[in-house]
Formats: structure tokens, sequence, C-alpha cells
């Protein structure tokens, strides 16, 4: 899987040799949104000399590595052939239900982390159960289980609290012993980075190893390739699947949790619309939207692109209101360099 | 060759499937013996997927007997036949076209080293064994991390073929191995049938085309509308007559009268069929499809 720069070693084969590097590199899905990241970076830092500052790319990093995290499971589901609308929302989910349990009905706090991430590795199962079960859509089933956990955070939180959000999770005891792990800082060079950025880290290197190294890997492609003959040939292509959608559960329990023990509260509309946002990003990394072909390094550069840009802009001095529109501008041209890309690596391919 | 061992490999006796109303398969009987090519003949709708399925564990068999090695068997899932070594090479040739070769090779059996939760693909050793496999069976890939799809039709399916035999399948069913390839492509893959049966395997060797049937086969089914017309050991049936019964002699001659009323260009073909269907010479009875007597 790595690109050498070697001349090929005599034991090679000699055709082997026509494919250049240029190609290899192009091959790789990740390749376009690196040369995006590379280019606004420098088109920022040009206009702005805070962005590049370690106080600029440490608030930066702060969205990106959020988004990034949540962006490694849907990619990876992606690849797998699948989406799952209900990834944003389910963020507020894990984050209401820690946040009720603890100052609502005084559960310890490790109980209710527990509690709350054991909900959320459901509902992961139920979509990715749905979904295997029925063979509808998983845009369908998950754009269902979107609308009913954004009514139930809503509703089932103002039931208990008569309020649309939960705070006062600082008051809750044992609060200092969880807050090292989801809300410190790390200070470097004087300026403080947040600790989400090294579950970032971890998340990405544990997606990029399963995928590449893993049997499971190997299954999560050929169930996103070809579902029908992975089957055929003995892949548990059900179990696959469904352990995908836990994995997007289980990432949106660590985000929810790192923006609970941040902030100290939680809103019912924790998460609302980002779903859209993790799928921008793994399709900026170069994943496919039919499946089979993608990469979680390519949707962390994707976030840290949306990271980027979220930013530069207010370093740049623009309005604000310009990001969503540039955000759009950037998905169509990332899905055009990739179709070019693709059909380009066919071409020379024979 | 015989295959009229003692126990053969692989036996069904009448072997039927209904899916609700519909009878899918009845009272259908073959045999498959070790280093010997049992093939299944039939036009399109004959029953031939729904047999293979019935072998590969897709489907459940409703009537009959279906023994492997002597033993009833009857399996729940893909993945139980292939336990048990029966290896199905489907029409899709169950590859993923994006995947590279050797990751293709080795999907569902993949190679692992390390323990626990730091077991991981051994791809280095995948990457050789699937490039020395593939040599063995005559394909010299020039690069094993190409992705599969890039491949001829023929070459994807020597790569399957290749794969059933390295996992050491027993039983090797080939769903239409030839249908979508040009004569040449064709030839190769007739060829490993030959080398997959040399190297002990039973192999199942579905197709509507009895010139490539008849080189190959020891043993032929034809299936006709989920009906067996006849199990013939290739001592007891010549090309002529396995074409003749494939065909439809009867068949053939009233299509040549339709296209001989086209005139032209049609007429010339109807005279084609119509010398065809003669030099065919098999008895009308059975070319009509009608079933022959129990």
């Amino acid at each position: 899987m790595t690109t050498t720069l070697s001349p090929p070693t005599p034991e090679a084969d000699e055709r082997v040799a026509r494919v250049g590097l240029l190609r290899r590199l192009v091959l790789r899905p990740e390749i376009g949104s690196l040369i995006g990241a590379v280019i606004l970076f420098v088109l920022f830092a040009v206009s702005s000399t805070q962005f590049y500052s370690l106080a600029g790319i440490s608030n930066w990093l702060d969205p990106a590595s959020l988004f990034g995290i949540m962006a490694v499971a849907v990619a990876m589901l992606m690849i797998g052939g699948h989406f799952d609308l209900s990834a944003g929302v389910l963020t507020g989910t894990a984050g209401l239900a820690t946040a009720v349990m603890t100052t609502q009905w005084g559960l310890n706090i490790w109980a209710a982390l527990l509690v709350s991430l054991v909900l959320c590795l459901g509902i992961g199962f139920v979509n990715g159960y749905l979904v295997t079960r029925t063979g509808l859509p998983s845009f369908i089933i998950t754009l269902a289980t979107f609308l009913m956990l954004q009514g139930l955070n809503l509703a089932v939180t103002k039931l208990i609290t008569g309020t649309v959000s939960v705070g006062g999770m600082a008051q809750v005891p044992f609060y200092d012993t969880v807050r090292p792990l989801f809300a410190s800082r790390i200070n470097v060079f004087g300026v403080d980075f947040k600790i989400q950025i090294l579950w970032w880290v971890l998340v990405v290197a544990i997606g990029a190893w399963v995928l590449a190294k893993t049997r499971f890997g190997n299954w999560t492609f050929a169930v996103g390739g070809d579902p029908v003959a992975s089957r055929n040939i003995g892949v548990p292509a059900a179990r696959t699947t469904i352990t995908l959608f836990m994995a997007v559960g289980a990432c949106a329990w660590l985000v929810g949790t790192l923006k609970l023990m941040e902030q100290t509260s939680v809103q019912t509309n924790q998460g609302f619309g980002e779903e859209l946002i993790y799928i921008v990003a793994a399709v900026i990394g170069g994943c496919l939207l039919t499946g089979g072909y993608g990469s979680v390094i390519g949707a962390a550069i994707g976030a840290l692109i949306f990271g980027m840009t979220s930013q530069g802009i207010v370093y740049a001095g623009l309005d604000s209101d310009w990001f969503k529109f540039f955000l759009g501008a950037m998905l169509l041209l990332a899905v055009l360099a990739n179709q070019y890309v693709r059909r380009y690596a066919e071409r020379s391919g024979k | 060759m015989t295959t009229a061992t003692a126990a053969p490999l692989l036996e069904i006796r009448g072997v039927s499937k209904v899916f609700g109303s519909v009878i899918a398969l009845q009272d259908i009987s073959t045999t498959v013996g070790a280093a010997a090519v049992t093939c299944v003949l039939g036009d399109n709708g004959a029953g031939k997927s729904t047999l293979i399925k019935i072998f590969a564990g897709v489907h459940r068999h409703d009537g009959g007997d279906f023994l492997l090695e002597g033993e009833q068997v009857s399996f729940s899932s893909p993945r139980e036949a292939l336990d048990a070594g029966i290896a199905t090479v489907y029409q899709d040739l169950a590859v993923v076209k994006l995947m590279p070769v050797w990751r293709n090779f080795f999907l569902g059996s993949e190679m692992r080293k390390g323990r626990g939760p730091i077991a991981r693909l051994d791809t280095d050793a995948m990457r050789k064994i699937a490039k020395a496999e593939l040599l063995a069976m005559g394909i010299d890939l020039r690069d094993i991390d190409q992705p599969i799809g890039t491949l001829s039709g023929g070459e994807r399916q020597c790569v399957a073929i290749a794969r059933a035999v390295y996992f050491g399948a027993k039983v090797l069913i080939l769903d239409e191995p030839t249908a979508a390839l040009g004569v040449k492509q064709a030839g190769v893959v007739l060829k490993y049938v030959i080398q997959a049966r040399e190297r002990g395997l039973g192999v199942i060797f579905i197709t509507h085309n009895p010139h490539h049937a008849y080189p190959v086969g020891d043993r032929f089914m034809l299936l006709k509308r989920g009906r067996s017309l006849g199990d013939f050991a290739k001592s007891e049936i010549t090309r002529e007559e396995l074409t003749g019964l494939m065909a439809g002699g009867a068949e053939l001659e009233a299509l040549s009268h339709e296209l001989q009323q086209g005139g032209g260009a049609a007429a010339e073909a109807a005279q084609q069929i119509e010398a065809e269907a003669h030099d065919l010479a098999i008895p009308s009875g059975v070319a009509a499809g009608t079933p022959p007597k129990a």
C-alpha cells in the first residue's frame, strides 16, 4: 500500500515500471483533499499571519477535530456502502443522556458515560440491523432515526428538565476525574491545545489501520464495493454493516462527551445539521458515494479543510456569512477532481 | 473416466425446489465424481441457476436427497457449503472490482498474523501466494495490486477458479464461465476447467453451449423447464446428440419455417438451420421437449 520512490527491484515485473509515481500518487483517494488543504492553507496564510500562528492553528484545529472524529466513522460507513443521517443528532443524544442521568438523576458520572455509550451503540445497532434486514436504502432508514432522535432529544429533555438545555455538569460529583480525559488542555509553546485534537489523531490512526490492515477493513471495502459478491464469497456482510453503524454510534458518543465536558452544558438541538458536514468531509476526502472506495485520512483532511475555512474566513477579514458558500464550492470542486482523477486512473490502467 | 464409484463426491437424487407456486426444479438426479467434470446444460430459465444455488447453500432443496461423499447434507448458508468444500464461481465471479487482485483472491479467507486485538492482515504473504497461485494456473499478472476490474473477463474467471482451488475446494461449481467470453478467452477458461479436474476436483460446469461442454465433460445432465432431459456418461452420448438435445431439433425446424416466410437473407439462414436440424438426427419426441418417462 506504500508508494516508494526507489527504482523497481530486479525481481519486479518489468511491466510494472510503466506505472509512474504520479499515477500511483494520483490513485490514492486522499490526494485531492491533500492538495486542496495545502492550497487553502497557503491562501489563508497569505491573507493573515494570525492564521498560521500557534494560537491560530489551535483555533481551527478545534472545530476540525470534532468534525474529524465523526468524519472518520462516517467515511468508513460510506466505504461500506451506507449513509448515516442520524450521526449528527446522535452526538446530541449522547451528551443529553449523560447530562440528564448525572444532573437530574444523580447517577455516577462514569456509570452515566457507560450507559450513554451503550445507548449510542444500541442506536447504531438498530440502524444497521434495520438496513441489513430490510434491504432498504440506509438514507431512508437513518432519515427516520434522525427525525425520531431529533424529536426525542427535545421532547424527553423538556419532559425531564422543563427547558431546552441541560447544564451544571461542573457541579456533578467526580466531574474533575472525567475532565482531564475529555476537556483538558495541552500547552505547546505557551499556546493551549484542546485534548480533543489527540482524540481525533487517535481515531484517525485506528480507522486507517483497521481499513488497511485488518480483516474487518477488507470486508468493509468488499461489502461497499459489491454486497452480493462479498456475501457469496463468505464475507459476513450483515455483521460488517452493523458494526460500521455501531462505530458511528461510538464516535458520536465520543464527540457528544467531548462537547459536554468542555462546555459543561448541552442544548437539545446539538449536532442538528452536522450530519451533512461529516458526509461532505468524507466526500472531499475521496469517498465514493456508491461505496467501496475512500480513505479515513482523506476524511480527516476534509474535516481539516472545514476547520481551516470556518476560521480562515474570519482571519482573512471576510464576513463569515460566506462560509457555507465556500464549503459548497469546495465540495463541488472535490467531487469534480475525484471524478477526473478516477477517469485518468482508469484510462491509463490498461 | 467413470464416475460410477461406490460413493461419488457429490450426488443428488430426485431433488426438487419450489418457490411459492413455481416449480423451479423437479426430480433432478446426477453425480459428480472426483477428478471428473459434470456438465449441466440447459437454456435460459431451465433451472440451472436454482440447481447451483442448492449446491452452493444459497437455497435449500425441498425434496430428494443431496449427498456429499455419501452423507446427507443441507446447507443453510454459502459459508457452510464453502466449509464443506463446495466452492462456487458465479457468473458475476463474486469479485469486488475496485479491490486489488490479491485482496479479492483472499476475500473472506484472509491470512492474518498476530493475535487478539492486533491480529492484522499478512499482506506480504497474501500478495506472494496470490501471485504464485495465479502463475501456476498460467496467468502472469502485471501487478497483483491492480484492481480486479481492470482484468479481462477470462482472467477474472481464472482468478476465481484459482482462488477456489487454493482454498481446498473438493467440488468446484462454475456458473456459465464461458457465456460472456470470446472464442479465444473461452478456450482459455476450458483449459482451466481441465486443470482443476487434473488436480482431483469434481467440477460442475454449467453452460448452455454443448460445444464448450462436450470436450471437457465426463458426464452431461440436461435441464429443460425445471426437469431433467437425461443424465448421460460421455460414452452414452455423442456430441451431435448432445447438441440436438440442447437445441431441440423440432424447435429449430419451426424457427426455419418462420424465417423462410421472411424471404431474402432470412430464408438463407432458414435453410442453414434446417440443414443443421436434419444433421442432428435426434428423436423428435425428446427434441420437442417432452420429458422422458420416469
